[in-house]
């Protein structure tokens, strides 16, 4: 699930995925929201091509759009009529993703329409019966073998956008969805005002498959990815702790050590991170290249580390030009010369070194 | 033509009056919505709509206030017609109440058509893309969240800030670069004062673009239920000046903040359960039913633009109206009370403002290049330096570093010389050029936002050589 405020990205976010989700089928249901999104997705995707088959996009894609002003009863029927689609095509065998923008407006159809219909409410006014509506929709989300001759292997993925009121992620649709979601990614509205984006706050957000997705990885990516993974949470709880004694203190009380920590997660939100979803090179980044980035940005790390423990100056090595580069990986098409880097990181440190 | 009867029934049922509702009994063959009309004991006419419909009772709405109305004389006719307006282009340059009377003195219109003023949603399969970048002269606006063709981006503000000048400067500068169209103006006052009224019209005078501009005008004093049909007259009336005589239309809906007050007063009048704050659970859906129905059609010429102002109450963004105004528009302007105090012309808080269309509407042969790539640069920059000012309200500014102290120095001039503009009127070059300027006040590598190339291209340093 895509919870979120205004502003904060969840159709940008559920549209790239529809872009470069790696399924066969996709359906986009517009539940509730704007005309002119509908509208962007109706006109781009035929323009765009399926990243494996080369076919228009809009081939593989499904629109079920119920835009705001169109009648409610209609809304309360569209994640259905959606999720019934994508089931049609899971028994065939494909792999189909789902994307609902935005759910809460499915709740809000709800209310509305146990309103009409006089039943008690519960919660804000939502009928007592949401958890078990939501639930019921989540848990059609999975992996199926087909009944029926010639075995199959079908599934579908849910990505739900949650639109909680004023950005309050206490609220009903938002808390029942959590109960049964399997991940969490919580868009921030503090990180989309700078303009961070995917505005998804890296503390907040969870994955309950990370262990099972573990070993698909050391498989296709490689073997020390999960390493690399929770090493990077840990730097960034630790910026989390430190940026609160900043506050405190400020930021020149910090030892070297610590403001080396602060400079590396600072290279981490903006450099990893950071993606454009209007940039062709940025908007999808290969888990290759994802993996090569962060080899490079912890290897750069590891080697400040190093020389900062040596009693270097952080200074210094902030101003090497390879981290220049590293800023500039993201707009790099090509992988080799990302690994490329890690030598010259070596190499710059050397350097370092022998001028001290 | 659907058939109608040649007579008409009255009925002098009615049996309680609550709030803006009247309930009458014993009614047959009435349906959902359509028009009533309330003749009073003195003779006095007034107008309604049928909200709710049951075996025994009908509940009709009154535009016009129920006070006066008895359960003994007044009579209700049934007019099975939706609520209509009469529209006409002769209407540009006129001024009206908010159901469509004329209102300054001058005879009703003849109508060239009458229209639902409920509309009908569009289906997305029909719309156009909004793509053509129109140039405001604000740089906050056309440089950070950039307004097109067709799209509805709200002025979020709060009480005594001056959203007011700001919306009119936006109608006095408004263009399409390169191209001579008619325009229209259609601007609907929903509770506003007559002060704030008049502010808008002699402004539209003093710029000679009265005559362009329909007014719909329901202010403070008078009856609030109007106010629920008021923004859908007026853009009923937007969409026929644009689809039928194909004008762009930019509407100007102000405060919406007394809109959802109204509807909340009907809903508690209706005795349904309400949401939050005691608006009504289906406000979204309300509200949409107006903001949506901003666009543009393919095949037809014109277009409508809205900008909604709406008033947050004590400045909370999170206040059901902003926050669902929020969830349906695309993108959204707020103004901030710090920087008007501090003197900040127009007050406009770059970081929570937002245009979603905004990619739509730049980037080459549309604005520049480097718009994209600017604009997040700036937003970036700036975000850091308010975050700074934070710190050095705790630790002063000694403690920051080299680096830091040029964000905040940047931060400042931001405010002061890029989102700070009064009267003046900027092209989008102008604007592109005061960023570059305020962005090399930091150091080359901290532009990260900023492709190589455009660099290269457009920092004035570059530039000199």
């Amino acid at each position: 699930m895509i919870p979120g405020g205004f502003g904060t990205g969840k159709t940008v976010s559920e549209q790239t995925l529809a872009k470069w989700a790696d399924t066969q089928i996709v359906v986009y249901i517009g539940c509730g929201e704007r005309g002119n999104e509908m509208t962007d997705v109706l006109t781009e995707f035929p323009t765009l091509a399926d990243p494996r088959t080369k076919q228009p996009l809009i081939h593989r894609t499904i629109l079920i759009a119920n835009t705001s002003n169109m009648p409610v009863a209609a809304r309360e029927a569209s994640i259905y009529t959606g999720i019934t689609m994508a089931e049609y095509y899971r028994d065939m065998g494909y792999d189909v993703a789902l994307m609902a923008d935005s759910t809460s407006r499915w709740g809000e159809a709800l209310r509305e329409v146990s309103g009409r219909l006089e039943e008690m409410p519960g919660e804000e006014g939502y009928p007592a019966y949401l958890a078990t509506r939501l639930a019921a929709f989540y848990e059609r989300a999975g992996r199926v073998v087909c009944l029926g001759s010639n075995e199959r292997i079908g599934s579908i993925t849910i990505v739900g956008a949650v639109s909680p009121p004023g950005g309050d992620f206490s609220e009903p649709i938002t808390q029942n969805t959590l109960r049964v979601a399997g991940t969490f990614w919580a868009l921030d509205t503090s990180l989309a005002y700078r303009r961070h984006f995917p505005a998804v706050n890296w503390i907040k957000s969870y994955s309950l498959y990370l262990d099972s997705i573990k070993d698909w990885f050391k498989d296709n990516v490689s073997h020390d990815w999960r390493e690399l993974r929770d090493k990077t949470m840990f730097l960034l709880q630790k910026e989390v702790e430190l940026q609160e004694i900043v506050q405190l203190v400020g930021p020149d009380a910090l030892p070297e050590g610590e403001k080396a920590i602060l400079e590396m997660t600072r290279i981490i939100r903006e450099d990893f991170l950071q993606q454009s979803a209007f940039d062709e090179n940025d908007s999808f980044c290969p888990l290759e290249k994802q993996y090569w980035m962060l080899k490079v940005i912890l290897t750069f790390n590891d080697a400040v580390t190093r020389a900062v423990g040596k009693g270097g100056s952080l200074k210094q090595m902030l101003n090497l030009p390879v981290k220049a580069e590293i800023a500039r990986m993201k707009e790099q098409d090509d992988v080799e010369a990302i690994k490329n880097l890690i030598g010259e990181i070596d190499r710059s440190f050397e350097s370092l070194e022998a001028e001290v | 033509m659907t058939s109608r009867a040649l007579f008409t029934k009255e009925y002098k049922t009615i049996n309680y009056v609550s709030g803006p509702l009247i309930f009458a009994e014993n009614v047959k063959g009435v349906s959902f919505g359509e028009t009533v009309k309330i003749t009073l004991p003195t003779g006095e006419e007034r107008t309604g709509q049928v909200l709710d419909i049951s075996q025994e009772l009908a509940v009709i709405q009154v535009f016009e206030g129920t006070s006066g109305i008895d359960n003994l004389d007044t009579r209700v006719r049934f007019t099975g017609e939706p609520p209509k307006v009469n529209v006409s282009f002769d209407m540009l340059g006129r001024v009206f109440d908010g159901v469509g009377n004329a209102r300054d003195g001058g005879p009703n219109i003849i109508s060239e058509e009458s229209v639902d003023i409920t509309g009908m949603p569009i289906n997305p399969y029909a719309r156009d893309k909004p793509t053509d970048f129109i140039q405001t002269g604000m740089s906050a606006i056309d440089g950070l969240n950039t307004l097109v063709r067709g799209q509805k981006l709200p002025i979020f503000s709060g009480s005594g800030l001056p959203a007011n000048r700001l919306a009119a400067q936006i109608a006095r500068q408004a263009k399409v670069l390169g191209a001579e169209e008619s325009f229209a103006v259609v601007f609907a006052a929903m509770g506003i004062t007559f002060k704030e009224a008049s502010f808008f019209m002699n402004d539209f005078e003093r710029t000679g673009a009265l005559a362009r501009v329909v007014f719909f005008m329901n202010l403070a004093d008078d009856p609030t239920i109007e106010r629920v049909a008021t923004p859908r007259c007026a853009l009923s009336v937007a969409e026929y000046l644009a689809y039928v005589h194909n004008l762009h239309v930019l509407v100007i809906l102000t405060d919406m903040t007394n809109y959802c007050e109204a509807l909340r007063e009907i809903s508690t009048a209706r005795e349904e359960v309400p949401g939050r704050r005691g608006y009504p659970g289906y406000m979204y859906t309300d509200l949409a039913s107006i903001y949506e129905r901003a666009g543009r059609i393919k095949g037809k010429k014109g277009s409508i633009t809205q900008i909604p102002i709406l008033t947050m109450p004590d400045d909370d963004i999170t206040h059901p109206v902003p926050d669902l105004t929020g969830y349906i528009t695309e993108g959204q302007i707020v103004l901030n009370r710090d920087l008007y105090r501090r003197g900040v012309d127009p007050p406009i808080d770059a970081l929570p403002c937002l245009s979603r269309l905004m990619n739509l509407g730049i980037g080459p042969d549309k604005t520049r290049e480097d718009h994209r790539n600017v604009a997040d640069q700036l937003y970036a920059s700036y975000a850091y330096g308010r975050d700074l000012r934070r710190l050095v309200a705790i630790v002063g500014e000694e403690a920051l570093t080299e680096l830091d102290k040029k964000y905040l120095e940047f931060a400042d001039e931001f405010e002061g010389r890029f989102i700070s503009q009064g009267d003046e009127d900027r092209d989008i070059e102008t604007s592109l050029g005061i960023s570059w300027d305020l962005l090399s006040m930091l150091p080359e590598e901290e532009l990260k936002r900023i492709r190589l190339d455009y660099i290269q291209k457009y920092h004035p340093i570059h530039k000199e050589r």
